[in-house]
């Protein structure tokens, strides 16, 4: 029997100083001084309030104050995993890689465990993800066990790809955070579905992407995030887009109880394109935050956001939108719109765009709406003959609509419509 | 058949209709015609069963039904469901009647549609319901002439014994292309005169005010 582990930062650091010699990689001098740098940012910083800007209007209090125990026994034996979406599955059972589950085999590229593999990633590893400004990304460097490693070589087409987070629960509550490292070579090509589902209790999932594309390389990634509902999900994405290189997220958000996914995606090279949507369902207390910051440092670049928020009960929601254009980046064409549907009188939604613009020959749009549904058109589907929830259920997956527009991708539309329409069950009745 | 008697109601606690009579005998087509707050489009609501509109007295009867008592979407209903195959087959179907364009089914739900296309819509979702009774409140609003045939021939088409609609509209125009059976006059939240199909004439000749004057 232990004791209940110490919450906040503390706690982390605490459990680091006792693990540091047992995490992977603990003998390679370049990772283990990557860590002591993370435990210094950490050990100053803190898990971030309110007082910080970037965190004004989500309150990690919750987090801080719980205290987390590192899954440190592994989960063994069987599990009852989701079908498969695609015919290439990596599966990690609480951040960890389970290559028993997987499904990896004769791939045309290296899909892999990062903890196995560290030993190559010197220079890479931490190289897209500065610890200084992203406290969660610091306490992933501290604390991370394993994640997913992808390196498709140039000109290859990789076809889809699941990546499968489950959360066992283990009877308290505890934490995980992934490292995920994603390479595209120039001119590759990955579509990847990204699911993390977990179990009823209490725990942090706290994955760092950092994806790289060289010239011309594709990204297609689709997150659906269905979390349980005790969970702390806080995911960041740190994107680096070559020129003509293209990068599109589309995510769902509908579990857990407190959500932010958080991207910061530079795009480096003429021609290169973003496109990030996003649809995030909260009910009940919950709070969901989408955070971006998108940095056009070339030339004719192409950025497409669509942000759509549906909230429920006293469900809180947040969206942070940067744009930076600088100077160089002349010819940029950017476009950025968040909406918001309440469903409920005490629901909330904080909506911050932000466009920082330095170049003069440049086309940027953005918009933001925060909106209850509309009367006339629930009558006027009541009216022929739809009875009022499914009328309502209508017109939330008619709001939503836009931010799957562009999503071309059968396997992708198809889980990413299953997380809304799980949501749409388990809370649509009640509202 | 649709009889309203004494049909009174408020908005926010503002008297609308103040004792409404009408009988649509099934197979008729009836227009309600009325300066703009007479209460036509109270009228609608009210027996669509909108939120926000308080009855306060009378009754409304369709076939005997006690339509007042009903959900919105409990008093539209009353065709049984079909499957999504014979559904496509009707709409299709339909769709040829009102010339419309098989590639619309492609497209969402109003989304880049003329001002035309949405009436032609409206027609069309008519024409799937087949209701017993339809409710065309000021339908003609902001269309053409060529729109307005199309709504005009698509509710001829509906013409029949089974059949009944309440046509409430502004001007006499459309009642050039969808001659009623009756035509009444609401004004002050009362019907102040029934007639004919000339009554709509006389109207248009004479405006409201030579009615409200004779009331």
């Amino acid at each position: 029997v232990t004791a209940a582990p110490q919450p906040g930062a503390a706690g982390f650091l605490a459990r680091y100083h006792g693990l540091k010699d047992h995490l992977p990689g603990a003998r390679l001098p370049w990772l283990a001084a990557l860590r002591e740098d993370a435990a210094a940012h950490v050990a100053a910083r803190g898990f971030p309030t309110r007082r910080v800007e970037a965190w004004k209007y989500t309150d990690l209090s919750p987090v801080a104050q719980a205290g987390f125990a590192e899954p440190l026994t592994a989960v063994a034996g069987a599990l009852t995993l989701p079908q498969p979406r695609c015919a290439a599955r990596a599966v990690f059972v609480d951040g960890r890689f389970r290559a028993d589950l997987s499904a990896l085999d004769g791939l045309a590229y290296r899909a892999a465990s990062v903890a196995q593999h560290l030993n190559a990633l010197e220079g890479m590893l931490g190289a897209l993800a500065p610890l200084s400004e992203h406290p969660m990304t610091a306490l992933n460097t501290l604390m991370f066990e394993d994640g997913l490693l992808l390196d498709v070589p140039a000109g290859v087409d990789a076809g889809h790809l699941e990546l499968l987070s489950i959360a066992v629960d283990p009877g308290r509550p505890f934490a995980f955070h992934p490292r995920h490292v994603i390479r595209l070579a120039a001119g590759a090509r990955l579509t990847l579905l990204e699911s993390a589902i977990g179990g009823s209790a209490q725990y942090l999932h706290n994955p760092v992407f950092e994806i790289d594309l060289a010239e011309g390389a594709v990204l297609t990634h689709g997150r659906a995030q269905q979390e349980g509902e005790g969970a702390f999900h806080l995911s960041m994405i740190h994107a680096r887009i070559a020129a003509e290189a293209r990068y599109d997220t589309m995510a769902v958000s509908a579990g857990a109880r407190l959500t932010r996914m958080e991207i910061h995606a530079a795009l480096t090279g003429p021609k290169a394109s973003c496109h990030m949507n996003s649809a995030q369902l909260a009910a009940g207390r919950a709070v969901v935050d989408t955070t971006t910051a998108l940095d056009h440092a070339a030339p004719d670049c192409a950025s497409r956001q669509t942000c759509k928020t549906v909230l429920a009960g006293q469900a809180r929601g947040v969206f942070q939108g940067k744009i930076l254009v600088r100077r160089e980046a002349q010819k940029t064409d950017g476009y950025q719109m968040n909406q918001a549907l309440l469903l409920s009188e005490e629901a909330e939604m904080d909506s911050k765009p932000q466009l920082e613009i330095y170049a003069d020959d440049v086309k940027c749009s953005h918009g933001a709406t925060i909106g209850a549904l509309d009367a006339d058109s629930l009558f006027y589907l009541r009216s022929r003959g739809v009875p009022a929830d499914q009328a309502r259920s209508m017109l939330v997956q008619a709001f939503l609509h836009e931010a799957f527009e562009g999503l071309e991708d059968d396997v992708l539309r198809e889980a990413l419509t299953a997380a809304v329409d799980g949501w749409w069950v388990r809370h649509g009745t009640a509202l | 058949m649709l009889e309203i008697k004494g049909l009174t109601a408020e908005v926010d606690g503002k008297p609308i209709l103040k004792g409404i009579d009408l009988v649509v005998p099934q197979g008729e087509v009836h227009a309600i015609m009325g300066p703009n707050g007479s209460g036509k489009s109270t009228l609608s609501y009210v027996l669509s069963g909108r939120d926000g509109y308080e009855v306060t007295g009378g009754t409304a009867l369709l076939h005997g039904q006690d339509l007042l008592a009903m959900e919105p979407e409990d008093r539209a209903k009353g065709e049984s469901e079909l499957d999504a195959m014979q559904f496509l087959k009707l709409a299709r179907e339909r769709m040829k009647a009102l010339s419309m364009n098989d590639e619309m089914l492609k497209r969402g739900v109003n989304v880049g549609f003329s001002g035309g296309e949405k009436k032609r819509n409206e027609i069309l979702q008519m024409a799937l319901l087949q209701p017993k009774l339809a409710i065309l409140d000021e339908t003609d609003s902001g269309l053409d002439i060529d729109a307005l045939k199309i709504v005009a021939d698509g509710v001829n088409a509906m013409r029949g014994p089974d059949f009944s609609a309440l046509v409430i509209t502004h001007y006499q125009r459309l009642l050039d292309y969808i001659v009623p059976d009756r035509v009444h006059v609401l004004m002050g939240g009362r019907i102040v005169r029934s007639g004919g199909p000339e009554l709509a004439k006389e109207l248009e000749a004479q405006g409201y005010g030579a009615i409200q004057a004779a009331a």
